[in-house]
């Protein structure tokens, strides 16, 4: 079989097992944030942490438990990293140095998980289980809640209460985070992924050299590192790294992990909101979005444009070969358009018009699909900036799903359009400008302004992922993206929440032949054109500069 | 928003998190651990290949093989070349100058040591791969290596040729990944047929 | 039974008569206020050079950021000379001219209509009642008089201030403020007692009590609103001014940040290209055209007659979903004519006639009036006259007996009325009723008629005589506009103080929706309430005092002019021309209002694409030759790529301002219909047209020395 049929049928096996899962999950996840009923393990918890399940909270308390739970855990992974070397199993090595520690624990705590660290020579196993690994569950649920309460945001009318967060947060782990990746990672063991609490040992090689096997508990986080759209390895080559991925299957698994919440989650909005059809036009959108980037990276990696792909004849620098370019395409795709940010293959040496297109993935907003839970608050509010404009084209004072939007209203989804393109071009400029921070790059060139175009991208998107050529591990860059990463998270956060409250608030207006239809594919449509004119008009100069001038070349 | 409330929350933060550290963070990894480590003994490991009783190295990561009498592996730029503490890759983007270079220089290398011309070296075997660790090559590269590896043994070039073939996996389910040779296990074989 | 509708008066009468009113026709623009005149651009220059003033340009977010750029490009200009730097200087300046023109050509259409309107407003003088029985008259002027002052008025004389008619009944010509010129009636009691300073009567005597301030007006309202000094903005234009500064905020940061980038690659950008560029890049269109938008659709209301409160109500008119119509003299003429009589079993015809026209004598309304005029054709019975009938005493109808009648000096009663009315006071009055009158009247009312039945007291008993048909027709063309209103998703409810059967009968004649039968006024303000409650936005019409809570409970209420002050001040709108059926175009004008801010926000956002084009390679080919593949309009060279840029952003306002004040045109269409053609036409043409349009003005930029 030729190497297109076998990765178009690769895609298409991809596509029938997120069918597949995506009614069962989507209304496991509806039942978990809908039912009234507390499970006697979560009982006993809320008992242990002092926690009032039954309280219905407003908006802005919601806002405050996820500003004070998020707080919390970089305070507490700050100094678990500081102090890392009084921790068992910590192979010997010293604690982060303050800027890094600051940069890993905010990113780990606004699920980028970005890292300007090599897992095997920085981490030990304490700090990669009961400190990343354990932001790698809570951060995702914070976001599955997040999204949750803005669901009820459109769902409840006359109050600006929310739900509960602590009861949503642990639902979200121990109901669906914590079971699927229980069973996941053993299959992942099962496929070559290691899981052992051994130290390094050497051995010598049939070659006579001598090579380090390093071991650590890798595939219990290796699961929730992708099902969480965490992204960040355990291993410095990430998913590329063959004891985090060893074959083509754990491969296809992994892909799947990465894009089975926020696909799913489109089903659970259409359950909540009582008209699947919203959530099948969310779930739309974000494929057409997820589709054309795929036809982009894959034709680019697979025609091989530039000179050195050129040269070898195939875009195959920092690919892997059991992996090959199409499921390496593949993946990049999913894990840019999830804010994941592993890797498979090094983005840094795609083709100009595949590096670009990753990157143009992530600048999108993550929306196509998204990370759990903000992917699907982040189609929200494009698919509110959307219906603004196309509700007015309508003759009607613009509404969605009923609920007018108003001064109040756009003025926190302008607020939250805004947030993204700051953290990311203001922080790109400053490391644009000065010689100290340009020392950091590895290529020159427009390629140069791609590292750090993706750097800001991927911290201000939470994705996470990079052209590793950049020396990140300096202190400006651990600050800026750090501050990026807060900021790309944590404003949107808030602003989304408020935007949640002031829509419950309304009394919805009932549906007549006047009211824009959110389902059709007209509307569809254009959800998908605002979502990249907004990102296209805001980026293409700095595209222009960067990826587009190196692919032009 | 007040501060006290953030404080508060913070504080109720705080508690939820230390409980789910120890659910998550210990209880959790260790219990998958233990599992692992019960079914699936092997792969927990590391997948560990022994060589007259010696642990060689691990079937899953690439390592070097210097000497015409070896299957030789990709280019690595982990460290100095499949160094385990250093994964990753080179990071150069497509229009690099020092990456063209380097490639050229590759193609020169493996065409003269191989004995091909120049425009047959196939793509693995001028890149460096993402994780630096890669223990596979393409069944192109290693059906190019067959004749200096069988000259430098002694061997039948037929014999080392079947060998490549054995040792060829085909994408998995027909359609997923690459085509590849582990180039460990093959060497492995090598030893043996040799041996034998 | 009501009596709305448009009026006509035959000449000067003592007593009026009703006739048939014609069908609505459109009213013509008034005079001085009409189609979009290009001399009215050069005459609204000056004004529109004089709002350059920044405290007045910050209004506006977006048009703010250009001037302060171009004041910004302008010192560059003087300290750097350069040619190119003068031509973006004098275009970003142009830029601002062309936006505050829109506002100034918009504003100045209103102020023609305003000044036709201060022309009403002379000092008149006002002949003012004081002392209850004494009725001395003393001449004051007009601008003196209070709220609660009377005023008599008499044929040949202005009313001098609005107010209510408390005595007497007269015609008046309101053509002052309507630009009808046919007179109406006004008269005291009833729903067509108020009247309007300025309008002039032309019969009989009135009396007047003043019901608003000096400088409060109708009129002094009508003027602040058409010349936009009260205007404050509506809820959606703030929303939307709100996204426009978001965006700008959005554009700002991007050009801002381009000048490290463009260093980091080797080619720092002058501050004139950034300029430029930003311009070019922030909504200018819509943002140099949304006040001209605002103000055009007020006038427009204007146009037609319909004088809004507020911006909001007018946006409140696009959301309609339910209108509530009366039926008599808004779905049916006015007036109902007597057609047939129908006797009872044993009765003559010609004794139904005579006791029918006894009943009605007293019976001022047009239905009464024609089952008068229908027994003199019909029978020849010759018109009694009130006087004539000594010590009789007539029955008045009222709403709660729904009946009327005579009871003339020798005990002989007449009872004319709704069957129900009729027949309980038949039985009342020991009479036993066929069974065979329930047959003709719901025969009547099946007809669509309306069954008036009639019945006499004679000599201690009482029977039914028979019963009146009384024809309602339907207006011409109803049923095509409640069809486009259906297509709109607008629901149609009539309301009438007719029996359910004959409601229904005329609802389906007409296509509404549904329809409220014996409707009371507090009917109208249950239905009203409910589907608030339901999250429906209510449009209704009404004039008379009743109407009133039922006016202020709705989304958009419309008084009609010749209806009572109480309505007018309960409504938010007003309309001059007292039509029912301008309820329609009020939602039209409202729904297009909101179109076409929305069809130039989009086709000003879509501009952009075709912009970057045009400029990021005029400014990075120099350094990265490879990005020239960008220029696909193969632009002459970088200055004349980027000044054809800001020119046609520029002239792509003015080239916008007539259809900004005619409004995008406004089909009733579904929503989804309409969102796909507006669309295509904004959104895509909004992509396309930049890029013909700026190679159009590269091709004649690049003949300019120093630039191509």
């Amino acid at each position: 079989m030729s190497a297109t049929a076998a990765g178009l049928l690769q895609i298409a096996l991809l596509l029938l097992l997120l069918a597949a899962l995506y009614k069962p999950l989507g209304d496991h996840m509806a039942r978990v944030y809908t039912s009234t009923r507390h499970l006697a393990v979560e009982r006993a918890f809320y008992r242990v942490v002092r926690v009032d399940p039954e309280a219905d909270q407003r908006w802005s308390t919601y806002v405050l438990s996820v500003l004070g739970l998020s707080a919390a855990s970089v305070l507490f992974l700050y100094a678990m990293l500081r102090l890392q070397d009084h921790l068992p199993m910590s192979l010997g090595l010293t604690g982060l140095a303050p800027d890094l520690a600051w940069n890993t624990a905010t990113s780990f705590v606004a699920n980028t998980n970005w890292q300007s660290y090599a897992g095997e020579s920085t981490m030990g196993f304490t700090s990669q289980m009961a400190g990343l690994a354990v932001q790698n569950f809570v951060s995702g649920a914070v976001g599955m809640a997040v999204a949750v309460a803005v669901i009820r945001g459109l769902t409840r009318r006359g109050t600006d209460r929310l739900g509960n967060f602590w009861v949503d947060l642990t639902r979200g782990i121990i109901r669906i985070l914590l079971p699927i990746s229980l069973v996941l990672a053993l299959v992942l063991v099962a496929g070559g992924v290691i899981q052992n609490l051994s130290d390094t040992r050497e051995v010598t090689t049939l070659g006579g050299a001598v090579q380090s096997i390093v071991g650590g508990p890798v595939a219990s986080q290796e699961a929730i590192k992708l099902l969480g759209t965490n992204g960040g390895g355990f291993f410095n080559a990430n998913s590329a790294h063959p004891f985090e991925n060893p074959n083509a299957l754990t491969n296809l698994l992994e892909n799947v992990l990465i894009l089975v919440i926020p696909v799913a989650l489109t089903r659970t909005y259409g359950v909540m909101v009582k008209d699947k059809r919203q959530g099948y036009a969310v779930l739309t959108a974000m494929a057409v979005l997820w589709g054309a980037a795929l036809v982009a990276v894959t034709a680019a990696e697979v025609n091989h444009p530039g000179t050195v792909p050129q040269a070898v004849g195939s875009s195959f620098e920092g690919k892997e070969v059991r992996f090959d370019v199409w499921a390496s395409a593949l993946f990049a795709n999913s894990t840019t358009g999830t804010s994941t940010g592993a890797v498979n293959s090094m983005h840094a040496s795609y083709t100009g018009a595949g590096g670009g297109a990753v990157m143009l993935n992530m600048m999108l907003g993550e929306v196509s699909p998204g990370g759990v839970g903000s992917g699907l608050y982040g189609m929200v509010v494009l698919a509110i900036l959307a219906v603004f404009l196309a509700g007015l084209m309508v003759g009607r004072t613009p509404e969605y799903l009923g609920r007018k939007i108003g001064r109040h209203e756009i003025s926190l989804v302008a607020l939250s359009l805004l947030t993204m393109p700051f953290a990311l071009l203001i922080g790109a400029a400053i490391a644009a400008s000065s010689d100290s921070t340009r020392a950091s790059l590895l290529n020159d060139g427009p390629q140069g302004l791609s590292e750090i175009l993706y750097a800001f991208a991927s911290g201000a998107n939470n994705n996470g992922s990079a052209f590793a050529g950049l020396s990140a591990d300096v202190p400006y860059y651990n600050t800026a993206l750090g501050l990026a990463m807060l900021i790309g998270r944590f404003t949107t956060i808030v602003l989304v929440l408020a935007l949640a409250g002031a829509l419950a608030r309304q009394t919805p207006t009932p549906a007549t032949a006047g009211t824009l239809p959110t389902h059709r594919p007209l509307f569809v449509g254009l959800h998908a054109v605002t979502v990249v004119i907004v990102a296209g008009l805001t980026f293409f100069p700095a595209l222009a500069l960067g990826p587009i001038a190196v692919a032009l070349a | 928003m007040n501060l006290v409330g953030l404080l508060r929350q913070s504080w109720a933060g705080l508690r939820v998190l230390l409980l789910f550290t120890v659910i998550l963070g210990v209880a959790y990894p260790l219990a998958v651990t233990g599992v692992a480590q019960v079914a699936f003994g092997d792969q927990a490991d590391g997948s560990l290949v022994s060589h007259d009783g010696e642990v060689v190295g691990s079937s899953l990561i690439g390592q070097p093989f210097d000497g015409a009498e070896w299957f030789h592996p990709r280019p690595s730029a982990a460290g100095d070349g499949y160094d385990t503490l250093a994964s990753g890759g080179s990071n150069l983007g497509p229009e690099s100058t020092e990456l063209l270079a380097t490639v050229e220089e590759r193609r020169a290398a493996v065409a003269e040591e191989n004995g091909v011309d120049p425009a047959d070296v196939p793509p693995d075997a001028v890149t460096a791969s993402g994780s630096g660790l890669d223990p596979h090559i393409s069944p192109a590269y290693a059906r190019l290596q067959v004749a200096r590896v069988a000259e430098a043994r002694g061997l039948a070039a037929v014999a080392v040729a079947d060998l490549v073939s054995e040792h060829t996996e085909g994408r998995i389910l027909g359609v997923l990944g690459g085509e590849r040779v582990n180039v460990l296990e093959l060497n492995l074989a090598l030893e043996d047929l040799e041996a034998s | 039974m009501s009596g709305l509708g448009s009026e006509r008066s035959e000449g000067k009468q003592k007593t009026v008569t009703f006739v048939q009113a014609p069908a609505p026709e459109a009213t013509a623009p008034r005079a001085g206020a009409g189609l979009f005149d290009p001399r009215l651009l050069v005459s609204s220059l000056p004004e529109a050079i004089g709002k350059l003033d920044p405290r007045r340009m910050v209004r506006s977010p977006v048009m703010f950021v250009v001037e302060i750029g171009a004041v910004f490009t302008t010192v560059l200009a003087i300290t750097d000379p350069s040619t190119f730097s003068w031509w973006i200087t004098v275009w970003l300046w142009l830029t601002v001219v062309f936006a505050n023109l829109a506002e100034a050509v918009a504003e100045g259409r209103g102020r023609a209509q305003a000044a036709t309107l201060r022309a009403t407003k002379q000092e008149t003088p006002a002949r003012r009642l004081s002392g209850g029985v004494d009725a001395r008259e003393e001449v004051v002027s007009s601008s003196d008089l209070t709220l609660g002052d009377l005023v008599v008025v008499e044929a040949g004389e202005v009313i001098p201030g609005d107010g209510d008619v408390v005595e007497g009944v007269a015609s008046v010509d309101e053509s002052a403020i309507t630009g009808e010129s046919a007179p109406v009636i006004r008269e005291s009691g009833g729903d067509r007692s108020a009247v309007t300073g300025g309008t002039k009567v032309l019969s009989d005597r009135i009396v007047v009590k003043i019901t608003a301030k000096p400088g409060e007006s109708f009129v002094d309202r009508m003027i602040a609103m058409v010349e936009g000094a009260a205007r404050q903005k509506t809820p959606n234009e703030i929303a939307l001014n709100i996204l426009l500064a978001g965006l700008t905020i959005v554009f700002l940061l991007a050009v801002v940040t381009l000048q490290p980038f463009a260093g980091y690659s080797g080619e720092l950008q002058s501050m004139v290209v950034l300029v430029a560029l930003l311009v070019c890049l922030i909504p200018t269109t819509i943002g140099a055209l949304l006040s001209a938008i605002g103000i055009a659709g007020m006038d427009r209301l204007v146009q037609r007659n319909v004088l809004a409160m507020s911006g909001r109500a007018v946006e409140a008119a696009g959301d309609v979903t339910v209108l509530l119509l009366d039926k008599t003299g808004t779905i049916t003429f006015g007036n109902r004519q007597a057609v047939e009589l129908l006797p009872a079993d044993g009765v003559e015809e010609t004794a139904l006639a005579d006791a029918a026209q006894l009943a009605s004598l007293a019976d001022q309304t047009p239905e009464g009036r024609s089952v008068v005029v229908l027994a003199k054709k019909r029978y020849g019975l010759r018109e009694r006259h009130t006087g004539e009938l000594p010590g009789a005493t007539f029955v008045e109808f009222t709403a709660q007996t729904r009946m009327s009648g005579v009871d003339v000096a020798d005990g002989h009663q007449v009872r004319k009325g709704a069957a129900g009315a009729v027949l309980a006071w038949v039985r009342e009055h020991g009479g036993r009723p066929h069974l065979a009158v329930d047959d003709v009247v719901d025969g009547v009312a099946a007809a669509g008629g309306t069954p008036l039945v009639v019945a006499e007291l004679r000599s201690g008993a009482a029977r039914i005589l028979g019963v009146i048909h009384l024809a309602d027709v339907v207006k011409n063309g109803m049923r095509d506009r409640f069809d486009e209103l259906r297509a709109m998703g607008i629901r149609t409810v009539m309301v009438t103080g007719d029996n359910p059967v004959t409601a229904r009968a005329i609802a389906d004649q007409a296509g509404v929706d549904d329809f409220l039968a014996e409707a009371e006024p507090e009917d109208k303000m249950a239905l009203i309430k409910r589907e608030q409650a339901g999250g429906r936005l209510v449009a209704m019409t009404g004039d008379g005092t009743n109407d009133a809570p039922a006016l202020a409970q709705a989304d958009v209420g419309v008084a009609m002019n010749s209806g009572t002050s109480a309505a007018k001040e309960a409504g938010n709108m007003v309309d001059l021309d007292s039509d029912p059926t301008k309820l329609i175009e009020i939602v039209e004008i409202g729904k297009q209002l909101l179109i076409t801010r929305g069809a130039l926000t989009t086709f000003s956002i879509a501009n952009d694409v075709a912009k970057y084009f045009a400029i990021i390679p005029a400014m990075f080919a120099a350094v990265y030759p490879q990005l020239d593949v960008l220029n696909i309009m193969r632009l002459a060279t970088p200055q004349s790529a980027i000044l054809s840029a800001v020119i046609f952003n520029a002239l792509v306002i003015v080239a916008l301002i007539p259809l900004a004040l005619r409004g995008v045109r406004h089909r009733p269409l579904s929503a989804a219909a309409m969102l796909q053609r507006n669309a295509l036409v904004y959104g895509l043409g909004g992509i396309v047209v930049p890029f013909i349009g700026i190679k159009l003005v590269d091709l004649v930029v690049s003949a300019i020395p120093g630039i191509g």
